[in-house]
């Protein structure tokens, strides 16, 4: 039973890890600018789509490091063109500019790539394969969540100690006052992309390594999910989408191992659904968002 | 206004400007030979007339009801799929569902309602299933809409959307196959000959959609949108009234999913994914949030410059200019930085909440020539205003500067540059002031 089970919890871990990372950049940003960042998945796919051509000039380490700074440009950038100048207008009109945005970067990247899948590089340490009681499986799926808790770990920390962090939380439970309060809004939010874009980066090099094949819509899927675990784990909370991540790419996998796969994706939605209906502040959410 | 028309002018001219769209729809596809390039245009129309349907069920939704709903691609698939499966001819059922032993239904209603009363049969049996697609999806949005209409703004969007993928995924399933063939295509359909049909059936839909929206119910949606709690003091009864405007913005979507099965003349469940809800979603920014003649006008626009104005982009060469830069997918992307450029700088869209009518659209023509005379003017006046405006600016910047380097060269003289408030030793007693 466990045998046969197995490589489906295993593979499950190891993708929540991956949504995880991802799902911290929707959860910051929502927290903070009650935006739904549907451009975030793209910048996701971006960073896998850059990788695959910055291999062919760069060591892989190198390309590593290059491809985090670019989606930290990016969604940065992103910030600064297409949500700066809306933060007075209402909530819908931002959305429509984070869609607008998402549209963009798939049609570029449809652009760039023609079209065609490309092959995600492997890296060969990722691709060693390792042994788990009886099931072999890849490092990646090893090392995914291990690096995920140590960075959630990282991150936590760096939001209850540091000056940043507190300014991250005090903007995040209340906007107007805490710029009354002297607090460079800007500045938060900026950082706020930076490490969101940086994490989806970091999850980006490992998911595409467990999927080998990238095209222009390979972000928006991962990126819904990502969402979906953020408000399952409650918006805003950190470890609480790292939870939700994590639940999520489990079940996904056990329905993926009962035959189900037409329907792993449509799980997440139902999940979302479902939490909207039952505990509408997430399992970690503290206070009562005016969402339902 | 002094020289407004009077209604039955009004009318007369809506007729008359209808009936000679569509009189010029139909000789035009009859005469424009298939290798003309003016072809593209009645394609235009079709493929328009079918998306400012869905973006006119939209913008019923998100602008006049303040849904933001982004289910719109799931339900016209929905419509797609069950106008194809009931219009499949028999006799064509064992190669369209050759992986599913024929299928499961054997039948197809436009045949049998043909060989009943025939060639107007064969229309009865077209519109059918096609208000019958229309149905079948209000009767799903109906049950989605029970738990998902409780949710607001973007955990709506996100519900709607997630509902969207749950029924693409539900119609590729392999064991539906001898019902909806799985994940290969459909075809082999009824289908319509002339251009004038989605044009008319679209166009029937919009004028019900407007009179919906010009009603009690059009009024009470709009009270909705512009705050619920108000709307509900006032005994609007908001579950009923949003499930109204979803069931029937999805009966809508619906009815142009069947359309855009015939124009396809093929269909498959996969391009009915998120990027066909954002693209009816940025028709109806385009054309104006709440504003149907915008819808209208921005799906005609958006289908245009798509499929097009724009096509040259792709082939290398446009208006003259050559480029290696312009390949397959270029068209794409110019057209998404537009629409960047008017979500940002445009939001308000075409019409913005304004509707078409006679007698603005007679002052504006009107307007027109004083427009051009004056033109020259009001640019020189724009300019002038900007260069003063720019001077002002830079007249404040000065200041702010020599302010700055005047404290700078205080504070480098080692002078005070703020005195401390004495502090006062007494503490003060209201009303006691001063002893």
């Amino acid at each position: 039973m466990i045998n046969t089970w197995l490589p489906y919890i295993l593979a499950g871990i190891a993708v929540g890890g991956q949504y995880a990372l991802i799902a911290i950049g929707y959860t910051m940003v929502y927290g903070i600018l009650r935006l739904i960042n549907f451009a975030h998945g793209d910048v996701f796919m971006w960073a896998g789509l850059i990788m695959v051509y910055l291999v062919t000039i760069l060591p892989i380490w190198a390309s590593i490091i290059v491809v985090i700074i670019f989606a930290i440009l990016l969604g940065t950038s992103i910030e600064k063109v297409a949500y700066r100048p809306l933060r007075s207008a209402p909530r819908m009109s931002i959305m429509i500019s984070a869609i607008g945005v998402s549209y963009l970067l798939q049609n570029f990247a449809l652009y760039i790539t023609g079209g065609l899948t490309k092959t995600y590089p492997t890296i060969k340490w990722l691709q060693k394969s390792v042994k788990i009681g009886s099931a072999s499986t890849k490092m990646v799926t090893v090392i995914t969540p291990i690096l995920t808790i140590v960075l959630v770990v990282l991150l936590v920390l760096l939001i209850q100690k540091t000056k940043i962090g507190m300014a991250m939380r005090a903007v995040s439970r209340d906007f107007e006052t805490s710029s009354l309060m002297g607090i460079d809004i800007n500045r938060v939010i900026t950082v706020t992309f930076v490490i969101g874009c940086g994490l989806a980066a970091i999850g980006s090099v490992l998911y595409f390594s467990n999927y080998t094949g990238i095209q222009p819509m390979s972000g928006a899927m991962p990126g819904l999910k990502a969402f979906v675990a953020a408000v399952f784990g409650g918006i805003g909370s950190v470890p609480g989408a790292v939870v939700g991540a994590f639940i999520i790419g489990v079940c996904e996998n056990l329905i993926k191992g009962a035959g189900w796969t037409t329907f792993s994706d449509a799980f997440t939605f139902v999940l979302l659904i479902i939490i909207l209906m039952v505990k509408p502040t997430g399992l970690f959410g503290e206070k009562n968002i005016d969402k339902v | 206004m002094e020289n407004t028309l009077s209604k039955k002018t009004k009318n007369v001219l809506t007729v008359v400007a209808i009936a000679l769209f569509l009189i010029l729809v139909y000789i035009g596809d009859i005469t424009i030979s298939p290798g003309s390039s003016w072809k593209m245009m009645i394609t235009v129309i079709e493929k328009g007339s079918i998306f400012a349907l869905v973006a006119a069920s939209m913008n019923l939704l998100n602008g006049f009801t303040g849904l933001f709903s982004l289910g719109q691609a799931g339900f016209m698939l929905i419509g797609a799929y069950t106008y194809a499966i009931f219009t499949i001819p028999a006799k064509s059922h064992n190669a369209v569902y050759q992986y599913f032993d024929g299928g499961l239904i054997k039948w197809s209603l436009v045949e049998i309602l043909e060989d009943k009363i025939g060639i107007v049969g064969h229309y009865i049996g077209m519109l059918i299933p096609m208000i019958g697609a229309g149905l079948l999806v209000a009767v799903i949005a109906f049950l989605i809409g029970i738990p998902v209409l409780r949710l607001k703004s973007d955990y709506l969007a996100i519900a709607t959307l997630g509902f969207a993928e749950i029924l693409r995924a539900f119609f590729q399933w392999n064991t539906l196959g001898p019902v909806t063939n799985g994940s290969n295509v459909l075809r082999k359909y009824a289908t319509y000959d002339n251009a004038i049909f989605p044009v008319v059936v679209s166009g029937i839909c919009i004028a019900i959609i407007l009179l919906l929206i010009n009603s009690t119910y059009g009024r009470a949606f709009r009270a909705i949108r512009d705050d619920e709690i108000a709307a509900e003091a006032m005994g609007v009864n908001l579950f009923k009234h949003k499930e109204m405007s979803f069931v029937i913005s999805s009966f809508f979507a619906g009815i142009s999913g069947a359309l855009l099965a015939m124009f396809q003349t093929t269909i498959n469940a996969t391009p009915f994914n998120t990027v066909m809800t954002y693209e009816i979603l940025l028709i109806v920014v385009i054309g104006g949030i709440g504003s149907i003649t915008g819808s209208i006008i921005g799906a005609f626009l958006f289908t245009a410059a798509s499929e097009w104005w724009l096509r040259g982009l792709d082939a290398g060469s446009w208006l003259g200019i050559n480029s290696s830069l312009m390949r397959p997918g270029f068209r794409k992307v110019v057209f998404a930085i537009l629409i960047m450029l008017v979500v940002l700088f445009y939001a308000q869209g075409i019409m913005g909440s304004r509707e078409f009518s006679w007698d603005s659209f007679l002052a504006w023509i009107k307007g027109r020539p004083e427009a051009i005379k004056t033109w020259p003017a009001r640019r020189k006046a724009k300019a002038a205003a900007k260069k003063e405006a720019r001077a002002t600016k830079a007249a404040a910047r000065a200041k702010a500067k020599a302010a700055k380097d005047e404290g700078e060269a205080k504070k480098a003289s080692g002078e005070k540059l703020f005195t401390a408030l004495p502090v006062s030793d007494e503490v003060m007693v209201f009303g006691k002031e001063g002893k």
